[in-house]
C-alpha cells in the first residue's frame, strides 16, 4: 500500500529525514518509535503532504502512485489520514458541520454527490456511539476548549468517519489517561481490516498493549535503524534507545 | 470646497421650511451651520483622519433634498430587514419617513420619528435635555445638526423592557441623481430599562450615496442597550457613522458593528462613562476587498471608578482594501479600578491590502488594568494543513479558517436571528459554502 524509498526531507535547509525506507502492506499495523527529535512526526507530516517540508530525494508511492507532488487534500482523497498530535481549534464550526464538510469534499473529489442528510446523521450517530462520544460534543466548536483527551478522541472519530485506507496516528496516545487510551485503541482496532493499514508514531510502548503492531521500527536521527516484531517494542521500553544507537554505530 | 458652499447656501431654504414649535431648535441649527462653515469637513491633516481621506466621496455633486417621492414595496426591502422576528421598524427612504413600511409605538415606550419629537411639545423636555448634548463639536456633527430633520426618536421609559427589537433602516433610492443624507437619531433609555436596536443603511440605487449619520444614546442607571450596526451597503454608497453614548452607573451598553460592504465607511464611536460600575462593549467584524475602506475610530472615556470597557475588532482585508483601527482609551485620574481591554486582530489576504492599527491609551489613574493587543497576520499554515489533511481543498479551508477567525466576535450577539444573518453574510463573503446549516 505505502512504499517509501530513500526519502530525504528538510525544513529551512536542515535535513530531518535522511533516507527512509518503509513498506506497509494492506492489513498491517506498523509502529515507529524513537527518541525526541528523531524525525518521527516529520515523517508523518511529509507523508500527509505538509508544504513546509521540502522533499529533496526519494519516492513516496501510495497504491503504486507517486504522491510526492500532491496537495494534502489530494492525498486525503486517496485515503491517507493523519491524526494530529496537536489538533487545531476551529471556533464557530461544529464537529458535525466540519465532518459534513470533510466527507462531502471527499465525495466531490471522487465524483460523488453530497451525502444525503439522513445518511450522514446515521453515520455520525453510529460512529460517535462506538467511540462513546456524547451527542452534545458533536455540536461544540471543533477542538475549541476541548481537553487533550477530547481532542484525541475527536481525531479518532474523524478517522472513523472518513474510513481511510492508511491511518497515520502521530503521538495519539500522548496526554491520554488509561480509559481514554482504551477507547482510542478500540477505535483503531475497529478500523483494522485486511484492506487497511495503520502507522503508529509513538514514544511509549503503552499504546502497543492495546494495538498490537505487526512491525516495529526504531527511528533515530532521521533514519530507520532497526525493525522487528512486537517484542522489539518491549525491549525498547526496557532498555531505552541507547543500545540501538550503539548497535548502529558498530 | 464646492460641496461645503452648496450646503451652507442651501441652509436658509431648509431652515425656512421648519415651522415646528421648538424655537430652541432654530438657535441650535443656526449655530451648527456657523460651526460647519468654520470647521468644514475633516482633512487628512487632522490626526484622526490621517488614514482616511473623505476627498473622493465629497467631490460628488450630491442632491441634498430629494423632492420626488419614491415608493418602495415591502417585497423589495424585506431581505434587508430582520423579518424573521417581530420588531418595531423605523424605515426612511431618502431621509423621508415611510409610514407604510414602518411600525411605531407610543405604548409604554416611544418609538417614533425625530421630526415629530422636534415638533411636539410633549417631547420638548426630552429634546431639551438630550438633543445635541454629547456629540462633540466638529464639522461632520455640526453639519448633521444644522440639517437635523428626520431620524429615529426612541425613548424607553423607566423600568420598561422594550418588548421587541427596534430596527432603524435608511434606504436610498436617489433615482434621479446622487444623494447626501443626514439622519439624526436620539435614543434615551431610562433607569432599569432595556432595548435592542438594529441599524442599517442600504442603497437601492447605483448612483453615489453619502450618509452622515449622528446617533446620540443615553443609558441611565442600570439600563441595558444592545446596538447592532449592519454595514453591508453597495459599492456606490459611503457612510460616516457618528455614534455617541453616555452611560450612567451600572448601565451596560454594547455596540456590534459588522462592516462588510460599502465604498468608504467611517465609524466614530464614543463612550462616555458618567457613573460607577459601567460596562461598555464594542465589537466589530470587518471583511472587505476591492478598493473598500473601513475605518473604526473608537473612544472610551473612563471618568469614574470601577468601570469596564471591552473592545474586540476583527478584520479580514483582501485585494487593495484598506482598514483603519484607531482605538483611544482615556482613564481619568478619578477612574481608579478601571478595567479596559482592547484587541484588534487582522488578517491580510493580499500584498496590496493595508491595515493601520493604532491603539491610544491615555491613563492618568494608577490602580487600573488596561490591556491592548493588535495582530496583523496571514492565515495559520498549521491550521490550513490540518483542514487540507481532512480532504478540504485549500481555498475552502482558508475560507473556513477566516470564518472561524471572525466568528467568535458573534458570541456576544444576543439576538439569534442577527447571529444567523451575520454568519450567513460572512460565509457568503468568504465563499464558504460548506454544507452549513445556518
Amino acid at each position: 500500500m505505502l512504499k517509501i524509498k530513500n526519502l530525504h526531507a528538510s525544513i529551512e535547509d536542515k535535513e530531518i529525514l535522511k533516507g527512509i525506507n518503509l513498506e506497509i502492506n494492506p492489513g498491517e499495523v506498523h509502529a515507529i518509535m524513537g527518541p525526541n527529535g528523531s524525525g518521527k512526526s516529520t515523517l508523518s507530516s511529509v507523508i500527509a503532504g505538509k508544504e513546509e517540508f521540502e522533499q529533496t530525494q526519494g519516492e513516496i508511492l501510495f497504491e503504486n502512485t507517486e504522491i510526492s507532488e500532491m496537495d494534502p487534500e489530494e492525498r486525503a482523497h486517496k485515503g491517507i489520514f493523519l491524526s494530529f498530535q496537536y489538533p487545531v481549534e476551529i471556533p464557530g464550526v461544529s464537529v458535525t458541520n466540519f465532518m459534513k464538510t470533510a466527507i462531502n469534499a471527499h465525495r466531490k473529489a471522487n465524483g460523488l454527490e453530497d451525502m444525503p442528510a439522513n445518511e450522514m446523521l446515521k453515520k455520525i450517530r453510529e460512529k460517535s456511539a462506538s467511540l462513546e462520544i456524547d451527542r452534545k460534543f458533536l455540536s461544540r466548536s471543533l477542538n475549541d476548549g476541548f481537553s487533550g483527551g477530547e481532542k484525541k478522541r475527536n481525531e479518532i472519530f474523524q478517522m472513523a468517519m472518513l474510513e481511510p485506507k492508511l491511518a497515520i496516528l502521530d503521538e495519539t496516545d500522548s496526554g491520554l489517561d488509561i480509559d481514554a487510551l482504551k477507547i482510542v485503541a478500540d477505535g483503531v482496532n475497529k478500523l483494522r481490516s485486511k484492506d487497511n493499514a495503520v502507522l503508529l508514531i509513538t514514544h511509549y510502548q503503552r499504546l502497543l498493549n492495546y494495538i498490537t503492531p505487526d512491525v516495529v521500527h526504531v527511528m533515530i536521527d532521521g533514519q530507520i535503524v532497526k525493525s522487528g516484531g512486537k517484542e522489539l517494542a518491549l525491549e525498547l521500553e526496557e532498555r531505552g534507545y541507547e543500545w540501538v544507537k550503539a548497535e548502529k554505530t558498530v | 470646497m464646492e460641496l461645503k458652499e452648496k450646503l451652507v447656501s442651501s441652509f436658509l431654504a431648509f431652515e425656512e421650511e421648519y415651522t415646528g414649535a421648538n424655537d430652541d431648535l432654530h438657535k441650535i441649527r443656526n449655530q451648527a451651520i456657523k460651526d460647519f462653515e468654520t470647521l468644514g469637513f475633516p482633512s487628512r491633516k487632522e490626526e484622526d483622519y490621517k488614514y482616511t481621506s473623505l476627498k473622493s466621496v465629497l467631490k460628488e455633486n450630491y442632491n441634498l433634498f430629494p423632492k420626488k417621492e419614491n415608493t418602495i414595496e415591502y417585497k423589495d426591502i424585506k431581505k434587508y430587514l430582520i423579518h424573521e422576528i417581530d420588531t418595531y421598524d423605523l424605515v426612511f427612504i431618502d431621509g423621508i419617513y415611510s409610514s407604510h413600511l414602518s411600525s411605531t409605538t407610543h405604548d409604554k415606550i416611544d418609538v417614533c420619528l425625530m421630526s415629530s419629537a422636534l415638533n411636539k411639545d410633549l417631547y420638548k423636555p426630552v429634546i431639551d435635555n438630550y438633543f445635541n448634548q454629547i456629540a462633540p463639536k466638529n464639522g461632520l456633527n455640526a453639519l448633521n445638526t444644522a440639517f437635523t430633520k428626520e431620524g429615529a426618536f426612541i425613548h424607553i421609559h423607566k423600568n420598561i423592557l422594550a418588548d421587541k427589537p427596534i430596527q432603524i433602516i435608511n434606504f436610498s433610492t436617489g433615482n434621479e441623481s446622487s444623494l447626501f443624507v443626514q439622519p439624526r437619531n436620539l435614543i434615551v433609555v431610562d433607569e432599569n430599562s432595556h432595548c435592542q436596536i438594529i441599524e442599517r443603511h442600504q442603497s437601492l440605487t447605483e448612483h453615489p450615496v453619502l450618509t452622515n449619520s449622528v446617533t446620540e444614546i443615553f443609558a441611565d442607571k442600570r439600563a441595558i442597550v444592545d446596538y447592532y450596526k449592519i454595514q453591508n451597503d453597495k459599492l456606490s454608497a459611503s457612510l460616516i457613522d457618528n455614534t455617541y453614548i453616555e452611560q450612567k452607573s451600572e448601565s451596560f451598553c454594547s455596540v456590534h458593528t459588522f462592516s462588510l460592504g460599502g465604498q468608504l465607511t467611517r465609524n466614530n464611536l464614543n463612550f462616555y462613562q458618567r457613573g460607577e460600575r459601567i460596562d461598555s462593549t464594542m465589537k466589530g467584524i470587518t471583511i472587505i476587498e476591492g478598493k473598500q475602506h473601513v475605518d473604526h475610530n473608537t473612544l472610551v472615556h473612563h471618568i469614574e471608578p470601577n468601570c469596564e470597557s471591552h473592545q474586540d475588532y476583527k478584520g479580514i482585508f483582501d485585494e487593495k482594501s484598506v482598514g483603519v483601527f484607531n482605538g483611544k482609551v482615556v482613564v481619568e485620574k478619578e477612574a481608579q479600578k478601571t478595567n479596559a481591554y482592547q484587541s484588534n486582530n487582522n488578517v491580510l489576504l493580499s500584498d496590496k491590502a493595508t491595515i493601520n492599527s493604532k491603539p491610544q491609551l491615555e491613563i492618568f489613574a494608577d490602580d487600573v488594568k488596561c490591556s491592548h493587543g493588535c495582530t496583523i497576520g496571514q492565515l495559520d499554515e498549521e491550521a490550513l494543513f490540518y483542514l487540507q489533511s481532512r480532504g478540504i481543498p485549500k481555498k475552502e479551508a482558508s475560507g473556513l479558517l477566516m470564518y472561524a477567525f471572525a466568528n467568535n466576535v458573534l458570541a456576544s450577539v444576543k439576538i439569534p436571528e442577527i447571529k444567523k444573518r451575520i454568519n450567513k453574510l460572512i460565509a457568503l463573503k468568504l465563499g464558504v459554502e460548506l454544507g452549513f446549516n445556518l
